[in-house]
């Protein structure tokens, strides 16, 4: 069992199989043996300065990092005064901070000796993101993404295709992220001594939720740097947005053994957590098992899972990963949900008052800035991670701000009975 | 409550393999899944595998995740098991649940165990719980004297083969092959491996699922294991039926066939 207190010196040394009472391995057996080769190679990997020299080379030379600190002065007059610094994930090649656990995982796979990648994709960032890798370094690739999401995200099937992965469309049960999530399994337990399963965030069956966290650590621990190096100090709060909480885990690390750093996930709220049509596991779920791991989960009185709901596909997910359910349990870190609403008006905001056009799942982080900054006042310091842009959320906010007249968007009757649900 | 051991042990003594048929509760409707239990054991289903319904079942392939979709749809509950269980007891036979650990998680694992053993039901098969993260479970099954079948696999290095196979009781469930669960064109010679590799760290009843599906391939099985069982083809002669009685008929005449291949 690992120490819960929040003010241990040790929360950054946490890792799994276990985090609190959350996390573990609730797979079939059939997957046991891969877990553990995964968790071996990870171990091995770690310490190896061959693959640390690579990944290092990888994320200066192809995705841009270390990624930059930018101040966002317009952005925080509506903050109360308080000052508001952006980690610039969305500058990432790929445009976001999904490319830095793609590319562990990738060359993770290569040392296994394994020719072939899965994934699931609900926005399809991830799924772009591996795809990118799997290209970059000779994997094929194969991506899971619920029928519901590619009709919803067809720019982003075809960004995959022309990488050269394989889009399957995922039919079953809600034909959305979690039902991608299950036809992955089915695919990594029939085809494991060849694949493997490049996860995207933070949940899963140990040794996931460490390890995807250890390829985003890097986010906060440049962040800390930039952030004393610009101010002088640490931030008193620091903002990410949540759904199975990778960018926010990286991002938080490093500052987890800051008592005084006040650490804030936003999750989905939807149209509300009390309409119960939101994406928030830790505020509205409760704890159960779902995809291999125990954490807070959104599911009915008999157990089965709830569908959830957000403007953001990739928050759009009903669990989160098992470090969240516990750093919210033990108090170390306040999740609260930010509704489709606020989002937003936070992306607006920021694109208005900084010329940034920000992923709708970091509008969320976004809005809880201004929140915090309200809250700081003059003086205080938010940090905010910016995990991703927004090109590919244009088509939803231009609806959403009824910039473009339906007709000039939609491209396909579906879409259009979309719309007029939405108004 | 009975374990299901004895009707294992009533197998061997007849020279024959146990026959295990798995279908769903809800499907297509509460009514028509039970009888359809009923007209298994009538016709020579040993042992019955009840399924709990789940929203996420990553271990089912197509035929499964269509029909607990459609129960889940009709309303069903995890609860109805129960009601499964006390019917295929009154048939004359043992069953055993086969549940996404969730469901039990969320219906509190003391207060299942208590209520399935108060049913007549043999216990549990859990296919996304290792025992590694069953302490919960191994506690509430040893004190209401319930089965505990988990899972191997031709991925299972001989130290996880014995480590599993001493946490179960009753029989240990031997996946034929790496995948999910459905039917297919033929058995695995992978399945008889596992089989001889699990027979030489455990004295219990070793069971084989995934894939079997029709009277021949389970005489091949019954050639090497101590029990055979079939599942989506129970689904699908239900599904494929033209009415809920004609279900109910085909499943048994599926079962009738089985059971013959068994003592083939």
């Amino acid at each position: 069992m690992t120490d819960t207190s929040p003010t241990s010196a040790r929360l950054r040394e946490a890792v799994g199989p276990y985090f609190g009472r959350f996390g573990g391995r609730f797979v079939p057996e059939a997957l046991v043996a891969a877990l553990d080769e995964l968790d071996a190679a990870f171990a091995a990997a770690q310490v190896d300065p061959a693959f640390i020299a690579e990944l290092d080379e990888l994320h200066r030379t192809y995705s841009g990092r270390p990624s930059i600190l930018t101040e966002a002065p317009r952005f925080a007059e509506h903050a109360g005064g308080a000052r508001i610094l952006l980690k610039r994930e969305d500058l990432n090649h790929t445009g976001s901070h999904k490319i830095n656990n793609v590319l562990g995982q990738a060359l993770l796979t290569k040392r296994m000796g394994k020719p072939r990648v899965i994934a699931e994709t609900g926005a399809g960032q991830h799924g772009v993101a591996t795809a990118t890798a799997a290209a970059l370094l000779g994997l094929e690739c194969v991506v899971y993404m619920g029928e519901e999401d590619t009709r919803r995200q067809a720019l982003n099937v075809a960004r995959m295709r022309l990488l050269g992965a394989e889009v399957v469309p995922v039919t079953a049960g809600s034909r959305t992220l979690k039902d991608a999530i299950n036809e992955a399994m089915r695919d990594w337990v029939t085809n494991v001594d060849t694949t493997h399963y490049l996860l995207g965030t933070v949940a899963g069956p140990h040794p996931f939720p460490t390890m995807v966290r250890e390829f985003h650590k890097i986010i906060g621990e440049e962040a800390r740097e930039q952030v004393l190096a610009l101010t002088g100090r640490l931030p008193d709060v620091v903002t990410a947005c949540v759904g199975g909480g990778s960018n926010a885990i990286g991002i938080f690390h490093a500052f987890l053994d800051d008592p005084d750093v006040q650490l804030l996930g936003l999750e989905a709220g939807g149209d509300g957590v009390e309409t119960g049509r939101h994406a928030s596991s830790i505020t509205g779920g409760a704890a159960g098992v779902l995809h291999g791991n125990r954490t807070f989960i959104l599911q009915d009185e008999d157990g089965q899972t709830i569908e959830s709901h957000s403007i953001s596909a990739g928050l759009d997910y009903p669990g989160v990963g098992p470090e969240h359910a516990w750093l919210a349990e033990s108090g170390r870190a306040r999740y609260e949900p930010v509704t489709d609403a606020d989002a937003m008006e936070a992306f607006r905001l920021l694109c208005r008052t900084e010329g940034i056009i920000p992923a709708i799942e970091s509008s969320h982080a976004l809005a809880g800035a201004l929140r915090e900054g309200r809250r700081l006042g003059e003086g205080g310091i938010v940090l905010v991670n910016l995990s991703g842009r927004g090109d590919k959320d244009v088509d939803t906010a231009a609806r959403w701000f009824g910039l473009v007249s339906a007709p000039d968007l939609v491209n396909s009757e579906a879409e259009r009975v979309d719309l007029k649900e939405a108004q | 409550m009975s374990s299901v051991a004895p009707v294992l042990a009533q197998a061997k003594a007849e020279g024959r393999a146990a026959l295990i048929g798995y279908l769903p509760v809800g499907f297509p409707d509460h009514d028509t899944s039970i009888a359809a239990m009923v007209a298994m054991v009538e016709n020579g289903v040993d042992i019955v595998e009840i399924g709990v319904p789940y929203s996420d079942p990553l271990m089912d392939g197509p035929v499964i995740q269509h029909a607990v979709e459609a129960a889940l749809v009709a309303g069903a509950r995890p609860r109805d098991t129960l009601v499964a269980a006390e019917a295929v007891a009154k048939a004359g036979a043992p069953s055993l649940l086969m549940s996404y650990w969730n469901l039990v998680d969320r219906y509190g694992v003391p207060k299942l165990a208590a209520d399935l053993a108060a049913a007549g039901g043999s216990g549990l098969i859990t296919p996304d719980l290792i025992p590694e993260e069953a302490g919960e479970w191994i506690e509430a099954s040893d004190e209401h004297g319930l089965d505990r079948v988990f899972l191997v696999a031709p991925s299972s290095t001989d130290g996880r083969l014995a480590m599993t196979a001493a946490a179960c009781r009753g029989f240990v469930y031997v996946a034929s092959t790496m995948g999910v669960t459905g039917v297919r064109s033929q058995v695995n010679d992978a399945a008889e491996v596992l089989v001889r590799r699990t027979r030489a760290v455990t004295d219990l009843p070793l069971c084989v699922g995934l894939g079997v599906s029709n009277a021949e391939q389970a005489a091949q099985v019954a050639g090497f294991a101590d029990g055979v069982i079939v599942g989506s083809a129970f689904v699908r002669a239900l599904n494929e039926a033209s009415s809920p009685a004609a279900g109910v008929r085909a499943v048994g005449e599926l079962a009738a066939s089985l059971a013959a291949g068994v003592r083939a």
